[in-house]
């Protein structure tokens, strides 16, 4: 039976059979539906006669000079339609990157880190795709491996990029130091001297990996004009066009690029996959060109969450004021640059946590190595150093002999207080309310697992695996909170660009939304519809799929869409809602005085005054008529933090959460069942109390994975990677993981649209920590690395 | 080879399969239904999860061969396959369970399972979701008031990375609650 497939065209996700629901209600998904039925196609469904499959050769060492590569025998495979080399590629720019162009597209001379594309293939089916890549035969001449701080600062350590002229060069005392930020505020070693009590602690955080379940996929369709249409599963489309059109030799508009389906992005999207390498082939040989990922490879695909290692001396007096902190922080980049300088300035900024501390001295330097390239995920170098700040701070609770939720309420920041930046925080920082609330919430009952018939396995550490009864099972509880930053600082540009046109459709008034807003999973397109329900006074919106025809919206990362993108489609609105209001007194001013001198507001279909007098059908004044109007926006602007002493107002907005972690050990064979993990967070106003419950449910999983499972293993000596699967990676399953009741804080940040507060990021910090803290009350080990595994806590590492 | 095999009540010929295809690839790549999700094509995280001859198997898992002569459902039948199992009568042998047939529907209405995933905000980017709502809608025929436990055993095998678990949870309850509603 021939396939009748989607052909390219992405999922329409307009509204179904929901039309209400303005913001702050629960609002479902508009594409919920399509995703329940099958019917949704994400980037990996994607179909096109006649299409070609594409698939990757990957390096199988760390780092080498390339000596030869020969595809011949690759090409004569019957089915094989093309197989590129760095010297196919088309155009003078032959790398890519976020902020600094590092990364190769295909390999030139040398391969800097394991899985690293080396050819790219074209074939009639995956398999023969598959079997040409691997009749390429690539001759490497080793070369040895920088994998840690020492092997890449030493003084003749090789280079893993020899001559760099990044902007970042100048300013570092080592090449393979990527970019270093220190911030210094008060005098950290004076203070130190009105410190009671100093606590010290080193910290190993391990490498963590977005696992999006769906694939790193997309469908490139050359175009007659010699262009290229590339429908693609992505965080940015505006992004992925500047970093392809070049490398492609084409100008932007001959790239036309459309959100396929996302299943799921967490950061691992943010950089570039496989989207020029289908472009590249889709030109090459004149056809439709798909490329799937299968797991094994998107672990080599994208990104991961840098591994880190952060050193801490925190300082207290006896009454439990904090009197200074020193940290470094030490991020492992990998061997490409993607958003590690971005993360090592978060790490810095937000490297003591929600406290109120005068003198710090913090340091944190994201490394080049030969391990695999590090960059964005959720939570983007915050988590890491509260997995490190929060263990200090039980630390020295223990030291004072106070209870570490008082001890954390006694420092706690607040609306007011100076960041190590010097940035004044300027609305509100409930902090210390965070974690009273969490810590209010009743606990769940001891010994769940026990009944009248004996013990439910399932309930225990070790489930069903059946691995114990009850016997050595203890109970610990554990606090932890975190500060995030909201959208991108450092005086990064960071706009959003949203079209709204409203129009009469059979009758009723039809608000059109369009946007190039990435959705990825986490309702955007839910919140969009709600801002046009309420700012228009309609029931009926369309979402129009994501293009590159609109504007940008910048990324869909750093907790900054509904901000942003929710800001523009509100001002797009406004203006939409003034220029409807121009055409009705056009139309009808002369009907009612109140057209020209009252406030008059757009709801339920009608122009009505603030008084409620209705003055008109919307679909009378728009008769004829639609009104669209493309607008930018942008939040307040922020700044560099100084390369010196990183003082700078560097960010924009600020999200809180605060977790408690209950958990059970099987102290006998080391095994963690975690029993609740209740969150509570501030997010400023929730557009969609449903969506915020997700986001803060699923970041919250995704922080318990980092605590006791999750981390990508990468071989000390070779810099291979020894676990890309999910067979060896492990993310948490159902099993796996607890209640999570959430205590939702509406206070209003004013200089955001709606009050709100980014939420996404926040739950992610403060999991981690919660979980090693409750783990360490039950066993009263110290626990300085994450994950934590059975054999660290039976003894046996 | 040419494979043959019923798909949602429909019988199904797919032509010129290598012997190494899988059950699904021939559904998403050959048959155009690419409902079953291929997130990990190593059975490890279920998102593939269909039904055959009336056993939950990993698609993926499952040479295209082994499924000749064979019933498949997956998430495109999955609502048709819910209701067939609402009208028949209590007590349905398992010979006749396993003689059913699926019923092509206009594919608006909804399995209980897939009504509950939207109204409990269980779908966020929705790549596990075909999966789960495969294994959630096997539990609820096999075993109508699932205890929490239940649900989280019968569900351990379909990795989801945004929700949390919590509102899949939730759903699940609502579909059984639905389901007792309605007896």
């Amino acid at each position: 039976m021939p396939r009748t497939g989607p052909a390219g065209v992405p999922t329409r996700i307009t509204q179904g059979a929901q039309t209400a629901g303005g913001i702050g209600e629960s609002t479902l998904r508009p594409d919920g539906i399509l995703k329940v039925t099958g019917e949704f196609a994400y980037s990996s469904d994607l179909w096109h006669e006649d299409m070609l499959w594409g698939h990757l050769l990957r390096s199988t060492v760390a780092h080498a000079e390339i000596v030869s590569i020969d595809v011949s025998e690759a090409l004569a495979l019957p089915g094989v339609h093309a197989v590129l080399t760095y010297d196919d590629l088309p155009a003078d720019v032959r790398t890519y990157g976020l902020e600094i162009q590092d990364t190769p597209v295909l390999a030139h001379g040398k391969v800097r880190h394991h899985g690293e594309p080396v050819a790219a293939v074209a074939a009639d089916h995956p398999e023969t795709a598959r079997r040409a890549a691997a009749k390429i035969r690539v001759e490497y001449r080793e070369l040895p491996v920088i994998t840690d701080e020492f092997s890449a600062t030493a003084p003749d350590a090789v280079l893993v990029h020899e001559g760099r002229t990044d902007h970042h060069a100048p300013y570092v005392s080592h090449p393979n130091i990527l970019h270093r930020q220190p911030i210094v505020r008060g005098d950290a070693a004076a203070a130190a001297e009105r410190a009671d009590v100093i606590v010290r602690g080193e910290y190993t955080f391990g490498m963590q990996d977005q696992a999006f379940l769906g694939p790193e996929s997309g469908l490139a369709v050359p175009e007659e004009d010699g262009g290229v249409h590339l429908y693609i599963a992505t965080q940015w489309l505006h992004s992925d066009l500047r970093q392809i059109a070049p490398v492609l030799g084409l100008p932007e508009d001959k790239v036309r690029m459309t959100l396929a389906g996302v299943g799921g992005a967490f950061g691992g999207r943010e950089d570039l996959s496989m989207q020029i390498h289908a472009c590249l082939l889709a030109l090459r040989t004149g056809r439709p060109v798909k490329i799937v990922y299968d797991r094994f490879e998107s672990f080599f695909g994208h990104v991961h969450r840098h591994p880190a290692k952060l050193t801490y001396e925190h300082g207290a007096t006896r009454d439990g004021l904090l009197t200074h902190v020193k940290c470094r922080i030490v991020l492992d980049g990998g061997a490409y640059a993607s958003a590690s300088p971005a993360v090592v300035g978060n790490a810095a900024s937000l490297g003591i946590g929600p406290y109120d501390v005068d003198d710090v001295d913090i340091e944190a330097v994201a490394l080049y190595t030969n391990n695999p390239p590090c960059g964005a995920m959720r939570g983007f170098g915050a988590v890491q150093a509260c997995f490190a700040y929060e263990a200090q701070m039980d630390k020295l609770a223990g030291e004072l002999g106070l209870d570490p939720v008082e001890f954390r309420q006694l420092n706690a920041m607040e609306q007011g207080s100076t960041l190590p930046t010097g940035q004044v925080v300027d609305s509100p920082a409930p902090v210390a309310e965070l974690l009273r609330r969490v810590k209010a919430m009743p606990l769940p009952p001891e010994r769940q697992w026990e009944s009248s018939e004996g013990a439910d396995v399932r309930q225990l550490p070790g489930g069903l695996s059946n691995t114990t009864h009850g016997e050595g099972v203890v109970r610990g509880i554990g606090y932890a909170v975190g500060i995030k930053n909201v959208g991108f600082s450092e005086g990064f540009d960071d706009y959003s660009t949203a079209k709204v046109r409203m129009e009469v459709v059979g009758g009723e008034p039809v608000a059109v939304v369009h946007t190039a807003m990435a959705e990825v999973g986490q309702g955007g397109v839910t919140v969009h519809a709600q801002i046009a329900r309420t700012e228009l006074g309609v029931e009926q919106v369309t979402i129009q799929p994501a293009d590159t025809r609109v504007g940008s919206a910048g990324s869909t990362s750093a907790s900054r869409q509904t901000y942003v993108t929710g800001g523009a489609v509100r001002n797009a609105c406004a203006l939409v809602r003034e220029r409807v209001l121009e055409i009705g007194r056009r139309k009808f001013g002369t009907h009612h005085p109140a057209w020209a001198t009252a406030e008059l507001l757009l709801e339920r279909g009608k122009v009505v005054t603030d008084g409620g007098e209705v003055l008109a059908d919307l679909a009378d004044v728009l008769e004829g008529e639609s009104v669209e109007v493309e607008r930018e926006w942008r939040h307040r602007p922020t700044q560099p933090f100084d390369r010196r002493t990183g003082q700078g107002n560097g960010h924009v907005q600020y999200s809180f959460a605060a977790h408690r972690a209950v958990v059970e050990v099987d102290t006998e064979l080391g095994l963690v069942k975690v029993v609740e993990l209740a969150c509570a967070q501030d997010v400023g106003k929730a557009l969609n109390p449903l969506s915020v419950l997700g986001q803060i449910q699923g970041g919250t999983v995704q922080g318990l994975g980092v605590a006791v499972m999750e981390e990508i293993l990468v071989d000390p000596v070779t810099a291979k990677v020894r676990n890309p699967s999910f067979t060896d990676y492990l993310i948490p399953t159902i099993l796996d993981t607890p209640t999570i009741p959430v205590d939702i804080l509406e206070l209003a940040d004013h200089h955001a649209p709606y009050g709100l507060r980014g939420a996404g990021e926040a739950p992610t910090l403060s999991s981690t920590p919660a979980v090693l803290a409750a783990i360490r009350a039950a066993t009263g080990l110290e626990l300085n690395r994450t994950p934590v595994r059975p054999e660290h806590l039976t003894g046996t590492a | 080879m040419r494979v043959s095999l019923t798909v949602n009540g429909r019988p199904q010929q797919a032509d010129d399969v290598w012997e190494g295809e899988s059950l699904l690839y021939v559904l998403r790549e050959r048959l155009g239904l690419p409902g079953a999700k291929n997130a990990c094509e190593q059975g490890e995280c279920g998102s593939c999860t269909v039904r055959l001859d009336g056993e939950l198997v990993c698609s993926c898992l499952v040479a295209a061969g082994q499924a000749e002569g064979r019933e498949v459902v997956t998430v495109e039948g999955l609502a048709d396959h819910a209701e067939r199992r609402r009208t028949a009568a209590p007590g349905v042998g398992l010979d006749e369970a396993r003689d059913w047939r699926p019923v092509p529907g206009d594919g608006t209405r909804l399995a209980p399972v897939q009504q509950a995933f939207v109204d409990a905000g269980a779908v966020q980017c929705g790549f596990c979701t075909p999966g789960l709502l495969v294994a959630a809608d096997d539990l609820l025929a096999q075993n109508p008031e699932p205890t929490d436990a239940d649900i989280r055993e019968a569900l351990s095998g379909n990795l989801c990375r945004c929700t949390g678990y919590e509102k899949i949870m939730d759903a699940v309850r609502l579909a059984a609650a639905r389901q007792a509603e309605e007896v």
